[in-house]
C-alpha cells in the first residue's frame, strides 16, 4: 500500500519536472517581447477608442507611438496637450505642441436662410437624402439638417438646432475626433484650429456654384466675389470654384473680411463686442459671451442687420 | 400562363391613360439638353455658345466604350453651355438652345412612310445604334450598342422584347405597341439581324389586351417573332424577371443577361432602333405619360428631349389642387420631382401626379419579422436583413448578403406592414458598397 503511494508521488514529481522543463524551454523559444511602455502609454490615454487619432483605438495609438519611438503626427485629440505630455514623459520625449482643434459647421443656410421648396419625408439619414435630392432649400452643397453628424458624435458635442435645422457644435465637449467630418456626406463639417481664446474666423458656406446661382437658393451663400481675398493682409484667403476658403494657419483673426463680405458668409465667433468706433456697421451685434457654444445663429442676425 | 418564379407583388394597376392616343407636344421655345443622358462614362460636349444647330446635330459625343451620343432635338441657336438643375435638384452640364423653327439635318428621313427593307449588315447596324445615341428606354438608359456586342465565348440564344410595362400608371409602351406596331416589328427584325438570329419573343402582360391582339396579328407577317401574353405580376418588366418568365432561366448573381444567352430590349428601344437604322433619325424624343388619379386631362405625349417639365404640366392643363407629390417614372421605382423647371431626358417615361393623401408616408413601426419582404423579393434576397445591415453601416456584411443584386423594384417596401423604409436603406448600402468596390478595384 505504502509503496504504491510512494511510486505515485515519484512518478508525478518526475512527470511534473519533465513537463515543466519542456514548458520552460518552449516559453523561452517563443517568447513575445512587448515593450512595457505600450501598456503604460495605453494607460494614460483616455480609452474612448473614438479613432480620432487615425488609429483603430487607444491601444493601437500607443503601439504606434512606442514602435515608432516618436510622437510625430500621432496625437490624441481627445486628451490634448496634458495627455500627450504624460505620454511624452513615459517615452522620454518632449511632447509636440499641437494646437487644439474643433469641428466647425460650414453652412448657415438651414431653415432660416433658404426658401423651402419641397418637403423631404424619407429616411432621417443624410446619406440617404444626399443620393435622392439636393436639399429642401435647393442647395446641393449645404447641410441637409437630418443629423447624421449628431448621431455619430460620441461626446454629445453636436446637436441639430430645431429652429435653424443646422448642427451646432458644443465647443467645450468637442474633442475634434473627426467622426462627424467622416459622416457628413457633403463635407460640410471641417476641423479647424480652435484659435486664441476660442476666437476664429471662417467661411460658413461650401457652395461651389456661381454667385447668382448660389444666391438664388440661399441668402447667406458665398458668391465668390473675391473681396475678402483682395482685402486679406495675410494672404490667408483663397477663392476656388466660386468659393472662398480661409486657411486657419495663416489667418490672424483681424476680421477685415467679415465686415466686407456682401452676403455675410464669413463668420467671426467668440469675439468681444465691437468697439464704439465701428458701431455703425456692427452696432446691433448681440454681445457674445465667452462660454457661448456656437454663434452661428447670432451671427446670422449680424449679417442681416449689416445689410 | 407564364410569369417569373420568385417573389413579386400585385400593386393596383391604375392604367388610367391607356386609351389616350399619343399626342405630339408642341415644341418648346427654350430647351435645355443634358450633355450626358445615359449610364456610363460622361459624354463630351461638342458645341459652343452661338453655334447654330439643326434637329439631329451632334451635341455631345461618346468617347468611352459605355457612353452614348446626344443629338439636338431642336433647330436654333446654342445660347450657353452651362449647368442645369435636373429633377432631383442637382446641377449637371447642359446645353441651352433657343428654338427657331424646326429644321432637320440632311440625311434624316422625316417622312411617315414605313421602310421595311433592311439594307445595313450586322456591324453597320450596331455602329448606327452608337452613332444615333440609342439607349435602353426601359429606364436604365444603358447604351444599346454595347448590348449587341456579344462578348467572345458567349452566344445569344434568345432575343426578348419587353412590352410588359408592369409599373402601375405608365401607358406609353402600351400606346406605342398599338400605334407603332409595324415599326416595332421592323425594329425587332433589325435587332435579329444585328445578332444574326431568327427568333424573338415579345412579352406583354395580359392587362393590355388591345396591344396583345394587335401585336399578335402583326406577328403573323413576321416569321420567328412571337407574342407571349404574361400573367400580371410586378416587377415582370425587370430584365432578369422577364428572362425568367419567358425562358425559365436565371441570371447568376452579378452577371449580365448574356451569361444565360439572352438579350433583352424594350419595345420603345425597338422603335428607336427602327428610326435610327431605317430613317437615320437619332433618339431625340420619347413618349411620356402624364397621369394621376386626380388628373382630369390624362395624356400620352410624344415629347422632344429637353422640354422643361413645367411646360408639359402647363400643356396638360396644370396640376390639380390637391397635388402632394410629382414623380418621374412609375410609382414603384420612380423618383420624386423636386424642381419642375428641369428638362426631360431620353428616359423620362412619365410625370405622375400624386395627391397629398397618396403621397404621405405612413408612420414607421418596428420590424415584426413577418418575412413578407423576403417572399416578395424577386431576387431572393432578405430585405429586412439588408436594410438593418445598411442602417447600421455594416457595409462588408451587406456586400456578403448580395446587396448589389437588389434591382430596387420596391416590392419589399410595398409589402412591409411596418412601413419600414427598406429600399431607402438598401439604396444607401448599394451606393456605399459600390464605392467600396470601385476603391478596391483601383488598388
Amino acid at each position: 500500500m505504502g509503496t504504491i503511494i510512494i511510486y505515485a508521488i515519484v512518478a508525478m514529481a518526475v512527470a511534473g519536472l519533465v513537463l515543466s522543463l519542456i514548458l520552460y524551454f518552449v516559453a523561452q523559444k517563443f517568447k513575445v517581447t512587448e515593450d512595457p511602455r505600450i501598456d503604460q502609454v495605453a494607460e494614460v490615454l483616455p480609452g474612448a477608442n473614438c479613432g480620432g487619432c487615425g488609429f483603430a483605438g487607444c491601444r493601437a495609438l500607443a503601439e504606434a507611438i512606442v514602435k515608432a519611438g516618436d510622437m510625430e503626427g500621432k496625437a490624441c485629440p481627445v486628451g490634448g496637450a496634458p495627455v500627450m505630455a504624460k505620454v511624452g514623459e513615459i517615452m522620454g520625449l518632449a511632447a509636440t505642441e499641437t494646437e487644439p482643434m474643433v469641428a466647425v459647421v460650414r453652412c448657415n443656410g438651414g431653415k432660416c436662410n433658404t426658401n423651402q421648396k419641397v418637403i423631404y419625408d424619407g429616411v432621417t439619414d443624410c446619406m440617404s437624402a444626399n443620393q435622392n435630392f439636393s436639399s429642401e432649400g435647393g442647395c446641393a452643397f449645404g447641410c441637409l439638417g437630418l443629423g447624421t453628424c449628431a448621431s455619430v458624435c460620441k461626446f454629445d458635442a453636436l446637436h441639430i438646432n430645431p429652429e435653424t435645422k443646422l448642427p451646432e457644435v458644443d465647443e467645450d465637449k468637442c474633442v475634434a475626433c473627426g467622426a462627424c467630418v467622416k459622416a457628413c456626406p457633403r463635407k460640410v463639417i471641417e476641423l479647424r484650429k480652435k484659435g486664441k481664446n476660442n476666437r476664429r474666423v471662417f467661411v460658413s458656406c461650401v457652395n461651389k456654384e456661381k454667385g447668382a446661382a448660389a444666391k438664388k437658393n440661399c441668402d447667406v451663400a458665398c458668391i465668390g466675389c473675391g473681396k475678402c481675398e483682395k482685402e486679406c493682409p495675410f494672404g490667408a484667403i483663397t477663392i476656388e470654384n466660386n468659393l472662398s476658403y480661409i486657411d486657419f494657419n495663416k489667418c490672424k483673426s483681424c476680421r477685415k473680411c467679415v465686415a466686407l463680405c456682401p452676403t455675410g458668409a464669413i463668420h467671426a465667433i467668440n469675439f468681444p463686442p465691437a468697439k464704439p468706433k465701428t458701431e455703425t456697421t456692427i452696432a446691433q451685434q448681440p454681445s457674445p459671451t465667452p462660454q457661448q457654444t456656437t454663434t452661428v445663429a447670432t451671427d446670422t442676425t449680424t449679417v442681416k442687420t449689416e445689410q | 400562363m407564364t410569369t417569373f418564379r420568385k417573389g413579386g407583388v400585385h400593386p393596383e394597376e391604375n392604367k388610367l391613360a391607356k386609351d389616350c392616343k399619343i399626342e405630339i407636344m408642341p415644341l418648346t421655345k427654350k430647351a435645355v439638353v443634358f450633355v450626358s443622358q445615359h449610364i456610363g462614362a460622361p459624354a463630351t460636349c461638342v458645341v459652343q455658345k452661338d453655334d447654330k444647330v439643326k434637329v439631329g446635330t451632334l451635341l455631345s459625343k461618346a468617347e468611352a466604350f459605355i457612353c452614348a451620343n446626344v443629338h439636338s432635338p431642336y433647330s436654333g441657336t446654342v445660347t450657353k453651355v452651362d449647368v442645369a438643375t435636373d429633377f432631383n435638384g442637382f446641377k449637371k452640364p447642359a446645353i441651352y438652345i433657343d428654338v427657331e423653327g424646326d429644321e432637320w439635318e440632311d440625311g434624316i428621313d422625316t417622312s411617315e412612310a414605313i421602310v421595311k427593307e433592311i439594307k445595313l449588315d450586322s456591324k453597320q447596324i450596331i455602329d448606327r445604334m452608337k452613332d444615333r445615341g440609342i439607349v435602353g428606354l426601359g429606364g436604365a438608359a444603358f447604351p444599346t450598342n454595347v448590348k449587341y456586342m456579344i462578348p467572345e465565348g458567349k452566344k445569344a440564344e434568345f432575343l426578348l422584347i419587353n412590352g410588359v410595362e408592369c409599373e402601375p400608371y405608365l401607358t406609353s409602351d402600351n400606346r406605342i405597341m398599338i400605334e407603332n406596331t409595324e415599326e416595332i416589328f421592323i425594329g425587332i427584325e433589325i435587332m435579329k439581324k444585328a445578332l444574326n438570329m431568327n427568333n424573338a419573343i415579345i412579352g406583354i402582360e395580359k392587362n393590355k389586351p388591345e396591344a396583345i391582339r394587335i401585336m399578335t396579328e402583326m406577328s403573323k407577317n413576321y416569321s420567328g417573332t412571337k407574342v407571349v401574353p404574361l400573367e400580371m405580376k410586378y416587377p415582370q418588366g425587370a430584365e432578369k424577371q422577364l428572362i425568367n418568365a419567358l425562358t425559365g432561366r436565371e441570371v447568376p448573381s452579378g452577371k449580365l443577361p448574356i451569361e444565360v444567352g439572352c438579350v433583352v430590349d424594350n419595345v420603345a428601344t425597338a422603335l428607336a432602333i427602327y428610326y435610327a437604322v431605317q430613317k437615320n433619325r437619332p433618339l431625340i424624343d420619347n413618349v411620356l405619360t402624364f397621369t394621376g388619379k386626380s388628373v382630369t386631362n390624362q395624356k400620352n405625349l410624344l415629347v422632344r428631349v429637353g422640354t422643361p417639365l413645367q411646360e408639359i404640366i402647363d400643356y396638360c392643363g396644370g396640376l390639380p389642387s390637391d397635388t402632394g407629390k410629382l414623380i418621374s417614372g412609375g410609382p414603384m421605382m420612380g423618383k420624386a420631382i423636386m424642381d419642375t423647371s428641369a428638362p426631360t431626358v431620353k428616359t423620362t417615361s412619365s410625370i405622375l401626379v400624386m395627391s397629398e393623401k397618396e403621397a404621405k408616408r405612413n408612420p414607421q413601426t418596428a420590424c415584426i419579422r413577418c418575412g413578407k419582404c423576403v417572399s416578395a423579393c424577386p431576387m431572393g434576397l432578405e430585405p429586412l436583413l439588408l436594410a438593418t445591415l445598411c442602417e447600421q453601416k455594416r457595409w462588408e456584411e451587406a456586400e456578403k448578403e448580395c446587396v448589389m443584386d437588389c434591382i430596387e423594384c420596391g416590392c419589399c417596401l410595398f409589402t412591409c406592414p411596418a412601413n419600414r423604409p427598406l429600399l431607402d436603406l438598401i439604396r444607401v448600402g448599394k451606393n456605399q458598397v459600390g464605392a467600396i468596390r470601385r476603391a478596391r478595384s483601383q488598388k
